[in-house]
């Protein structure tokens, strides 16, 4: 055991004050420890993007040095970016973690699902998704969903009870009172836990960065093929894109999010470090999803909408 | 890299995190407050902006409505109403905030309990051409009652009284006065006019005479956290962690977040409800060891000797740690739409642990307005506030809500289906001072309609 002591500070003013991200940190780490000891079957959803970097790295520090009682559940889209899956198997073998995947791909070949016109995979994420929740028993879900990313996800709880549908009823909430999370469900129904509720983009990136978390190369200045649709630079690729009247450029560009190739949209960003990255998001005039979700402009209430479904 | 670049970053990491809640009524004018302090904070980015603007268009109104900004679910949005309490989220170069954006004309007290609940600072909103009425007094009672650490009253609508020094200050006596009675410890009241701006991230130039911060420094220097550092320690086991690994074969810690007070290897502990005792070996601080740790750190304890310690179990120090209890008194703030009534079973959640309880008396239902008694109401309803006492299967090792918020408070949960029924909180309602107060203010006329938080 290491035994460096980080001792108190003396003749300041709050030697007892914490920073705010060890304060975000601490929080994050106390939801993990409730859902550990207080669920049967609990998974995390992860994509290999940040926000699901950061939860698995909270849930390691939280149980070291015994390993995350979790295992992690990645709905694949079938379109996702290669970088990332590498990344994504990388960590699940590093860790020595178990990953249940759910494939749209396999449902739009049974013909369960039915490829949407404009191309995206987001919205028939939910039926795999909700599909594997209820085979595997799952009764508590992580999912990396922050508030200050959406108006709807702004209303959500910590700890948010979900149907045996799955459907998210926002009228029907619980008051999250204190820290006093209530995970009570009844058989069939399960809890989609947010431990990153409280963490604003900005905060994401400055504890990646604090904590030398590695992330996937394409959140850093790149070079890519890219083509414009509906404002945004889309990655060229077998999903469907570019169309006869699109064409592609080479650009300078970095994602802020990563998803399903068909709505993520890349920025033009020079942002190589992770300092760079943090220097840009704090001056950024875009929000993340305003920036570069295609899926959430297809109404004032998209993501209100698929969450009711069951999305995460 | 560059340096500035570097500053940047560390001018960022060196901030804290200040909670809070805002109090106000429809006309307070608290949109308008809440809006500036995103709005001049760089918090509402273009793409949101637009949106509203969208939206608002498409409403046929003129000038962006920022109320949408708040209301984000479609029924919200159709009834122009809040219908539950948004968290919102915004940064100044000394401090994060996390404002939790209350609805300000629902009936719903549950909704600002819910606010306040977490919060370490309640901005009260007051018009000034009104000064404190009775929703004023309510939003100070639920503040006391609470305990939220500090109180700001914005007196508002400055503009509309000809900016006038003896208005603000006659308000501000009366304010003080009132929520000292109450127990609140401090005050700050502040001058400002939303729709100007003036006081709220820019001092007014229209208020020379007044010398204090605006409400946005006040938010950015108040002291946080170190209040619950000063409290006895107090340390809820969360989960035990047994790695049974060949690199940990006996390693044994015990998982939590500290509740309260200051925790050094060395200390002498006890945990209740057993009542064992033992020494801290280690303090495992999410995989680095450390000499001292304090609320609210997430930590994992190592302890001296194996003891029989699991999740819901308490580690305080042994010359300060709680007594055990069966029978909690408390007051409950009802969240529920079905009533809690006498002789009803229950779960109550305490930190950690979960156990059986039945609800043995309701004594008396409290108005808020002035905080009259309405002795054995025989149950509580949606909103209600009221004395309860509880009779648990297990001891619980409680602390009064005035002494810890962590440990004072717990949930009722109906068994049948999970529904959180009510917010309790251990011990007497308010400081000893306010049963007094009430006998001075009751006039006996309280109208409980029209709640507004």
């Amino acid at each position: 055991m290491t035994t460096t002591v980080k001792d108190v500070e003396e003749g300041t003013d709050a030697p007892y004050a914490l920073s705010h991200l060890d304060a975000l940190e601490s929080e994050a780490v106390h939801i993990f420890r409730e859902v550990a000891g207080e669920f049967e079957r609990p998974v995390i959803l992860f994509s290999g993007g940040k926000d699901s970097i950061v939860m698995l790295h909270l849930a390691l520090k939280a149980f070291t040095p015994a390993p995350v009682p979790f295992s992690l559940l990645h709905v694949d889209t079938g379109h996702n970016f290669p970088e990332v899956m590498d990344f994504r198997d990388r960590v699940v073998a590093e860790h020595g973690l178990r990953l249940h995947v759910a494939s749209v791909q396999e449902y739009i070949d049974a013909g369960t699902l039915r490829e949407r016109p404009d191309g995206t995979r987001n919205p028939l994420q939910t039926l795999p998704l909700t599909d594997r929740i209820r085979s595997e028993r799952f009764d508590a879900v992580f999912g990396g969903g922050r508030r200050d990313e959406e108006k709807a996800r702004a209303k959500e709880r910590v700890f948010s009870l979900r149907d045996e549908f799955s459907q998210w009823d926002p009228r029907r909430q619980r008051p999250e009172l204190w820290q006093l999370y209530n995970g009570r469900h009844a058989a069939g129904e399960h809890v989609r836990v947010f431990p990153l509720s409280n963490w604003t983009e900005l905060d994401v990136w400055q504890y990646i960065a604090r904590e030398r978390i590695a992330l996937p190369d394409i959140y850093f200045a790149h070079e890519r093929e890219v083509f414009n649709r509906g404002g945004m630079w889309l990655t060229a690729g077998e999903w469907g894109g570019p169309g006869d009247d699109e064409s592609v450029e080479r650009r300078t560009v970095r994602y802020r999010t990563v998803g399903d190739m068909s709505c993520t949209g890349a920025v033009d960003s020079h942002a190589g470090t992770l300092d760079d990255v943090i220097a840009e998001i704090a001056t950024a005039r875009l929000t993340e999803r305003g920036a570069t979700r295609a899926d959430d402009k297809l109404s004032e209430a998209a993501m209100e909408d698929r969450k009711r479904e069951g999305y995460f | 890299m560059t340096t500035a670049t570097e500053q940047f970053a560390e001018q960022l990491s060196a901030t804290t995190l200040l909670r809070f809640a805002t109090a106000g009524s429809v006309d307070d004018g608290k949109s308008t407050l809440v809006g500036r302090l995103l709005h001049d904070s760089k918090s509402i980015l273009s793409d949101q902006l637009e949106a509203v603007e969208h939206a608002s268009r498409s409403r046929g109104q003129e000038a962006p409505d920022l109320a949408l900004l708040t209301d984000g679910l479609r029924a919200e949005r159709e009834q122009g109403i809040t219908i539950d309490v948004a968290y919102r989220y915004f940064a100044t170069t000394r401090r994060r905030f996390i404002l939790a954006d209350t609805p300000g004309h629902v009936q719903y007290t549950r909704n600002m309990v819910t606010g306040a609940s977490t919060a370490e600072l309640a901005v009260v909103l007051v018009d000034a051409r009104n000064g404190v009425v009775e929703q004023t007094r309510r939003h100070a009672a639920l503040a006391a009652l609470l305990r939220v650490p500090h109180v700001v009253l914005a007196v508002n609508k400055m503009d509309l009284v000809d900016y006038a020094e003896p208005v603000f200050a006659r308000i501000a006596a009366e304010f003080t006065a009132y929520a000292g009675s109450l127990g609140v410890p401090e005050v700050t009241a502040i001058p400002i006019s939303a729709l100007a701006g003036d006081n709220v991230v820019e001092p007014s130039a229209h208020m020379d005479w007044y010398g204090g911060p605006t409400v946005l420094e006040h938010l950015e220097t108040v002291p946080v956290s170190h209040d619950l550092a000063d409290c006895p320690a107090r340390f809820p086991v969360q989960y035990v962690i047994r790695p049974q690994s060949p690199e940990h074969p006996d390693y044994r810690g015990y998982a939590g977040q500290i509740a309260s007070g200051v925790l050094r290897v060395g200390d002498a502990v006890t945990v209740l409800p057993s009542g064992r005792s033992s020494t801290i070996e280690g303090i495992d601080a999410l995989g680095e060891s450390v000499s001292v740790a304090w609320a609210p750190q997430s930590v994992t304890l190592r302890l001296a000797d194996d003891l029989d310690v699991s999740r819901g179990d308490l580690i305080a120090p042994a010359a300060t740690a709680p007594g055990t209890v069966r029978d909690v008194e408390a007051t409950v703030c009802h969240v529920a739409d079905r009533p809690l009534t006498v002789g009803q079973r229950v779960l109550l959640k305490h930190t950690t642990r979960t156990v059986k309880a039945i609800v043995s008396d309701i004594p008396s239902r409290l108005t808020l307005a002035d905080l009259s008694q309405h002795p054995a109401p025989g149950q509580l309803v949606a909103n209600d506030i009221g004395r309860v006492v509880v009779r648990t299967a297990e001891p619980l090792a409680l602390d009064a809500y005035a002494d810890s918020r962590r440990t004072g408070s717990f949930l009722l949960i109906d068994p049948a289906d999970g529904t959180t029924l009510s917010a309790g909180m251990a011990g007497s309602a308010f400081a000893e001072k306010a049963a007094e107060a009430a006998a001075e203010t009751a006039d006996g006329a309280a109208d409980d309609e029209g709640w507004d938080f």
